[in-house]
């Protein structure tokens, strides 16, 4: 038999080793220097999960904006400082249990300077507590719940148009189509981002004399909505407004149309805008959705002057033919979403003129700019600081061009509108 | 107690001190601080899952709705009525303890792979309800307004705190683990593991035993989850009652080596280490849940007993070490 | 109210046959070799994609295509079980779990890497038939005549060819058949191949009525769990009527509660049937 010492030695050596070889080897600090100065932009992207779709266009637009930015030579400060970006990013798998982990070694170990939300409410209300804890400024674009800016954060900030005012456009959109109705029923997936903007416009379509038929949700596995929709028939709704995310979103709209469903106007969450939803063929005709933007949208220096508002960036029409030259496939609102957080980084830093993250958070509080976007402008009130106030969601609808085929058209707002609303849905 | 005297013991223990304290010496603090909190997270979880899966036998893959509901209960304590830490985290253990008597009661009756379907459905079961549970936040769940952590001396703080917790938690796990592994009850654990009739022919009290078990199982989780979610600032239903992350635990027990104290340690660590790898090095990045996957397999085919399992069986010495 | 409880009932049902085929597959794999097969969804994403590939791509009729996607999952599930499951069968429990779920974890890896996660629809319609206050779309009738059809066709197969009562052997008394000269190691291939069979053709049906992603199959496998439990293992028509159970109640409940509610009331009845008649509804027969 083995002496005891003879065993515990080596054990208690072995212990000693595997704390040891735990350790990780320092981070080389970066390289400061005081003419060409390189910001790293931390974020995480899920390129595995269920966001995976959505998350890898924003990635596009914000690599998209990265490269022309370093391309035109940087961004070029009153000191004679020149900032290029490089971005440093991982994988969060759609999934928040490791989104708080990799974005404090973006905070701490890879030392980012600034911070992009991951895609989704849920991953950037997550991350924008690291953000907050290692005072790190971050734009948080694809995410669009309020919430996250009730906290009394006031690094984050935010690109999208928050929930709260993502159905109200569609309520005002119905006044004006067919003022005689009265009866709108409200079906949503059973999840923090639909709940909350189903809400809200619940809230505002009775403010405004409506009937709420039914306000109901369904789980987010739901894959029959068959039961659910012969409910909403039985309450005779003359608007049908809600949804959650595109498969459900999609699924529904197929359903709705298999089971000829009477109601003459027909909105949906975040499955319309996106090109895919044509797929359904006869199922998507007709149907409305909301949009953080639109290729068709009008936005320009020209409009920016009437409005009273300062231009900055690229024109709509540029952006696109740039992302369609670099990723080959049309750019979605998510795209133009990563695009846009990082000009507006860029803004920020040109009116701070500095790289330090104080001096960028003023800029960003006292910022109303109009983009190829949108206007963005931020709410600086303790309450709410860093919601987007400045942008407002734009509304299309699938309707037949001259050839029979499906195309998007802009129904609302009016100043930018492409086409007559299509109703009562065929 | 004779216990404390045995090598193994305290070599878990120095494990897990090790761990717990590789973030105070290390360069980057705040890092290794969320690195050293998945490990240690993970080694709890698996550890208290151990008590059941490895010592009685019983596989539970719904391990994860004590977390998720002790985290709920404590989180909504925190956030919602403002009491402190450990007030949240206490209440959190006493939930997660009624609730493993009561349902321990009535699903423990059932075998293998009933078991485990049952443990399935209570999980899947919560989850569906507290997404309908308005006090505690609905489908929004529930978020922790910023000036709490003022409360601790500011974030930086509140997450040392935090994470002091947790290891102090870990370390109580380990050793209850220990104790119960060395104790007569675990004996009749372990008897039940191996033919629950024959146990109860020779004296043991199955199902009373069994319950204990869960009891005990449940506790450490929901205590976790609490910490967890405070440390995060956020808690909604899709977080808290992953299945994924029950069989996570069940991969860590087996990896490391079931119905032993070191093996969910060196589980835990092990995998968590390899994700953490897999996710941000660029090779795998793609396919790391391909790579996990085959690992699993390989280890599941050929080395079954986990790796303190086939220490011991491959080196009779280590036994006395290798508890 | 009727009207909606009859037009719903009728849609539950329909998507029930279809449930109960998925089920089908994990019922003869458990019931045969106690093994629970953690890839049956996503084994079931791969007949959708195999659907969609086929329609989208090379223009082919769904109902041909799902004959070689069936055939497929046969192979497929031939090769998993020779792979991953025959050195761990004699095992313990766990062991096979976490085999499968590997299994699960790899084929949702690679198809996540080549797939992504984007929704995919298959855009093919037979048109709808209305009766009354039910309009029933003939692609649903047409699954669940396909689910009958094939629910018929194992039967006959385990009762009346000598491979089927081969499996229905080896599921009785692995050793004893073992004795009587059958090769019980592909006996028990071949059964995890026609269980997998069964997912894809579940798959494949579902494809034509729903959009779907790579990870689409895992919400039919937790009903598949559930109407095992109901219809009783190893045991086709359990299943078959299990599904049907489960489809008729997702249909009504949404008339008296929050469709919401759906998931909770699902769960706790599974626990309940497990609590208080664990063997099924039907017992379950090999």
């Amino acid at each position: 038999m083995l002496p005891k010492k003879w065993v515990l030695v080596p054990a208690l050596f072995l212990a000693a080793v595997l704390a040891v070889t735990a350790c990780q080897p320092p981070a080389a600090p970066p390289a400061t220097e005081s003419v060409a100065k390189i910001l790293t932009v931390g974020y995480t992207t899920s390129q595995t999960g269920s966001y995976n779709v959505s998350s890898t266009r924003q990635v596009n637009g914000l690599n998209l904006w990265m490269k022309e930015v370093n391309d035109a030579g940087g961004i070029k400060l009153s000191d004679g400082t020149v900032i290029t970006f490089t971005g440093e990013s991982y994988d969060d798998e759609s999934n928040k249990d490791r989104v708080q982990e990799l974005y404090t070694r973006l905070a701490t170990e890879d030392n980012a300077d600034v911070l992009i939300s991951p895609y989704s409410s849920g991953l950037t209300a997550a991350a924008a507590v690291i953000a907050e804890q290692y005072g790190k400024v971050m734009i948080t674009t694809g995410a669009a719940s309020d919430a996250t800016y009730k906290e009394g954060y006031t690094q984050v900030f935010q690109a999208y148009t928050p929930a709260s005012r993502y159905l109200t456009g569609a309520v005002d959109l119905l006044a004006h189509v067919d003022p005689s109705v009265k009866r709108i029923a409200f079906v949503y997936e059973n999840d923090k981002f639909s709940t909350d903007v189903v809400t809200a416009a619940k809230d505002y379509a009775e403010s405004l004399g409506y009937e709420v038929v039914l306000f109901e949700g369904y789980d987010s596995a739901t894959t029959d909505f068959g039961p659910f929709i012969n409910k909403i028939e039985a309450t005779s709704p003359e608007a049908l407004m809600g949804g959650g995310h595109f498969q459900d979103g999609s699924t529904f709209a197929r359903q709705i149309h298999e089971k000829g469903v009477t109601a003459g106007f027909f909105a949906l969450l975040v499955a319309p805008p996106e090109p895919d939803f044509a797929d359904l063929g006869g199922a998507a005709l007709g149907v409305i959705g909301p949009s953080q933007w639109e290729p068709l949208a009008a936005f320009t220096p020209e409009s920016a002057k009437e409005a009273g508002l300062e231009w900055f960036g690229r024109t709509g029409e540029e952006f696109v033919a740039a992302y369609v030259a670099a990723y080959d496939e049309e750019p979605s609102y998510h795209s133009i979403g990563g695009y846009v957080a990082g000009v507006i980084l860029q803004k920020a830093i040109i009116d701070a003129d500095s790289t330090d993250p104080a001096a960028i958070r003023k800029a960003m509080d006292a910022l109303d700019v109009l983009t190829c976007y949108g206007r963005v402008k931020f709410d600086t009130s303790a309450e709410a600081h860093g919601l987007q106030i400045g942008h407002d969601m734009v509304y299309i609808q699938w309707q037949e061009d001259d050839a029979g085929s499906l195309a998007k058209q802009v129904v609302w707002p009016l100043e930018g509108a492409t086409a007559e609303t299509l109703y009562p849905k065929p | 107690m004779k216990q404390w005297r045995r090598p193994g013991l305290w070599l878990s223990l120095a494990l897990t001190v090790a761990v717990s304290l590789w973030p105070v010496f290390a360069s980057n603090k705040a890092y290794a601080r969320e690195v050293a909190f998945t490990i240690l997270k993970a080694t709890a979880l698996a550890s208290s899952l151990n008590i059941l899966l490895g010592y009685t036998g019983y596989v539970s893959f719904g391990h994860i709705v004590f977390f998720g509901l002790g985290g709920y209960v404590g989180f909504y304590l925190i956030s919602v009525h403002s009491l402190p830490i450990y007030v949240g985290v206490l209440a959190a253990a006493a939930s997660a303890a009624l609730l493993a008597f009561l349902l321990g009661k009535a699903i423990l009756r059932l075998r293998g792979a009933y078991f485990a379907l049952a443990t399935i459905g209570v999980n899947e079961a919560a989850r569906a309800f507290i997404k309908n549970f308005d006090p505690f936040g609905g489908p929004t769940g529930m978020t922790l307004n910023f000036s709490v952590y003022r409360h601790y001396g500011g974030p930086n703080q509140a997450l040392w705190i935090a994470y002091a917790a947790v290891a102090g938690l870990t370390l109580l796990v380990v050793l209850t683990s220990f104790l119960v592994k060395t104790s007569r009850f675990g004996l009749g654990l372990m008897a039940i593991r191996e033919n629950e009739d024959a146990a109860e022919v020779m004296g043991v009290v199955a199902p009373s035993a069994k319950t204990w078990a869960y009891v005990i199982s449940a506790v450490f989780p929901a205590m976790i989850g609490v910490l967890f979610f405070f440390k995060n600032g956020n808690i909604e239903p899709g977080d808290a009652f992953v299945l994924h992350q029950s069989i996570e635990s069940i991969v860590m027990v087996m990896l490391g080596g079931q119905g032993t104290v070191l093996g969910p340690l060196l589980g835990a660590a092990a995998y968590q280490r390899l994700r953490g790898f897999l996710l941000v090095s660029p090779l795998f990045k793609n396919i790391q849940l391909t790579v996990s996957g085959v690992l699993l397999l390989v280890i599941i085919l050929f080395v079954p007993a986990g790796l303190v399992g086939w220490l011991r069986g491959r080196f009779p010495p280590l036994r006395r070490v290798l508890e | 109210m009727l009207d909606f409880i009859v037009a719903s009932l009728a849609d539950g049902l329909l998507l029930g046959f279809v449930y109960g085929i998925a089920a089908m597959g994990l019922s003869l794999i458990w019931g045969v070799m106690d093994v629970i097969n953690l890839s049956h969804g996503s084994i079931m994403a791969l007949g959708m994609f195999g659907i969609y590939f086929a329609f989208n791509d090379w223009g082919l009729h769904p109902y041909l295509t799902l004959v070689l996607v069936a055939g497929a999952g046969l192979l497929l599930g031939i090769l998993i079980y020779s792979a991953a499951v025959h050195r761990v069968i004699d095992a313990p429990h766990l062991s096979t779990l976490l085999a499968t779920f590997s299994v699960d974890m790899i084929l949702i890896g690679i198809g996540t890497a080549l797939l992504s996660t984007s929704p995919r629809n298959v855009d093919f319609t037979l048109g709808s038939i209305s009766l009354g206050p039910i309009t029933l779309p003939w692609v649903r009738l047409a699954a669940a005549l396909a689910a009958i059809l094939v629910a018929a066709l194992l039967h006959l197969f385990l009762y009346r060819t000598r491979s089927g009562k081969s499996i229905r052997a080896v599921a009785n008394n692995r050793a004893a058949a073992e004795l009587m000269g059958i090769p019980s190691s592909r006996v028990l291939a071949l059964s995890f191949g026609l269980g997998t069979m069964l997912a894809t053709i579940a798959g494949a049906l579902i494809s034509t009525f729903f959009p779907f992603t790579v990870l689409a199959g895992g919400a039919y496998q937790l009903r598949s769990f559930v109407i095992c439990v109901l219809g009783g293992l190893g045991n086709p028509l359990g299943a078959l009527i299990g599904g049907l159970i489960l489809g008729g109640l997702e249909g009504i409940i949404p008339a008296f509660m929050e469709t919401s509610w759906v998931p909770v009331v699902e769960f706790i009845l599974f626990v309940a049937m497990l609590l208080v008649r664990p063997a099924g509804l039907l017992r379950s027969k090999t």
